[in-house]
């Protein structure tokens, strides 16, 4: 049967790592690729790289990292951030990744998703959604790195990617993201139910026993981390043996 | 040389590097006339069938892809170029694949969340020498809507299960199909590359006798 994944997540400006140097195995821990490749070896089921370099200039840097850990890296990735035409996306994928991730665009030209999942399959086109509460049951879309609110409801936003041609949610809470205190359960539960893509949940996770709640009573297909892998408070061994422990399927990598 | 099929359909450069990362040099071909250089043959895919089909067509591919499965030399689909193997895709209308192997290409059925796609495990059904050295269990990734349904239950190597059990790997003398990814399936997709590699090899040592 399908495995629930673990997906790490590097934050990547100007084509270096900003988050989690505390690999001290790492001949240069801020260099996305070495990172990637260690992940992979760990037993990362996939990964994504969001790419927060602010300039649009600096995009060939984002380029040559994807290409370069083409060459290393044998599991999915995924690479979002500033991606805004299908050229952008045709390039990320002629690169050598398997996904990009469309945030702030898709929302502004949601004939992005479509023409993006006509070009190239479903299948690669992940729709991120950054989402704020507003009321209990009530999320808000926002935008530009979640210093934008949009007015949007977040159920009816994933049910429109969906129809779209979406093929995977990347739902974070921005209520939860940086808090260490869990996943937003309901959030990620409402989601999940509301459209019949696979749903990763994200923000918000500290300890092992979240990435099992986000992935039972959120419903989640896939769990997203940073901090807790980056600064090496758990390993995605030892992450996974805790799932495997509680009785959800991993892709068992020991 | 392992020649991958270049037809504007698929992640070809991760299949590449997948094979020089386990010892293998691959060439991207963009013109059947490349194939009589080619010892081993391995058609990726991404995308619909019928348009990977008609890309196919109008490239010239069809019929030396054909004559290349009866050359002998190993021949490996991976996932919808697993799929193209076969005689005929439902996908968005019945089109006729390869039909280097007996069996149509059906949708999964309602029910389940499609895309299948993440990490599934293997089920062993019959040895085969691509699976060499591969435990039963073993997990892929695959990202596929559609899943091949062959006549003859002899040509399903490995099983996964997705609701349904669905053949996971097919084959056929020397023709292969895996419906998920070796190159992004790390470390026994590679583990399969190599024995396919092996394969490559072992056929040209055999040819050269």
């Amino acid at each position: 049967m399908l495995s629930k994944r673990i997906i790490p997540c590097l934050d990547v400006h100007d084509g270096r790592v900003v988050k989690g140097t505390n690999f001290v195995q790492l001949r240069d821990a801020g260099d996305p690729v070495e990172l990637a490749a260690l992940y992979d070896k760990e037993g990362a089921d996939e990964l994504i790289f969001l790419d927060i370099t602010a300039s649009s200039d600096k995009r060939e840097t984002m380029v040559d990292v994807v290409r370069r850990t083409a060459e290393q890296v044998f599991i999915p990735f995924t690479i979002g951030g500033g991606l805004r035409t299908i050229e952008d996306i045709r390039r990320m994928l002629r690169a050598g990744a398997d996904k990009i991730a469309l945030n702030t665009s898709a929302v502004q030209m949601p004939r992005l998703i479509q023409e993006g999942a006509h070009a190239f399959g479903s299948q690669c086109i992940v729709v991120a959604i950054d989402a704020r509460s507003t009321a209990p049951g009530k999320w808000e879309v926002y935008i530009h790195g979640g210093r934008t609110a949009t007015g949007r409801d977040v159920l009816e936003w994933a049910a429109e990617a969906e129809a779209l041609g979406a093929g995977e949610i990347l739902l974070t809470s921005m209520d939860r993201d940086g808090t260490k205190i869990g996943y937003e359960l309901e959030l990620t539960k409402a989601v999940s139910r509301a459209v019949s893509l696979p749903v990763i949940a994200s923000g918000g996770v500290g300890t092992l026993e979240h990435l099992v709640e986000g992935l039972t009573l959120g419903e989640a297909d896939a769990v997203l981390a940073a901090s807790i892998f980056h600064y090496k408070e758990y390993s995605i061994e030892e992450a996974k043996r805790y799932l495997a422990e509680r009785g959800i399927l991993v892709r068992k990598t020991w | 040389m392992i020649g991958i099929v270049d037809y504007g359909r698929g992640n070809l450069r991760s299949v590449e590097k997948a094979l020089e990362k386990v010892g293998y040099q691959a060439k991207i071909m963009n013109e059947p006339q490349e194939l009589s250089e080619i010892d081993g043959l391995i058609l990726p895919g991404v995308g619909a069938f019928a348009d990977a089909m008609g890309a196919l067509k109008i490239m010239g591919w069809i019929e030396p892809l054909t004559q290349f499965a009866h050359s002998g030399r190993p021949f490996l689909g991976i996932c919808l170029g697993m799929q193209l193997l076969f005689e005929i895709g439902e996908e968005h209308g019945e089109h006729a694949g390869l039909g280097l192997l007996a069996g149509r290409v059906i949708k999964f059925p309602p029910g389940g969340k499609v895309p299948h796609m993440g990490w599934n495990s293997l089920n062993l059904v019959q040895s085969s020498r691509l699976l060499e050295g591969i435990p039963n269990q073993s997990d892929f990734y695959f990202v596929h809507s559609y899943y091949a349904d062959p006549s003859e239950s002899r040509d399903i190597i490995a099983t996964s299960d997705y609701g349904i059990v669905f053949p996971a790997v097919v084959g056929r003398e020397n023709v292969w199909g895996a419906q998920f990814h070796p190159e992004k399936s790390s470390p026994w997709g590679l583990k399969l590359l190599t024995n396919f590699g092996k394969l490559v090899n072992d056929n040209v040592a055999l040819s050269s006798n």
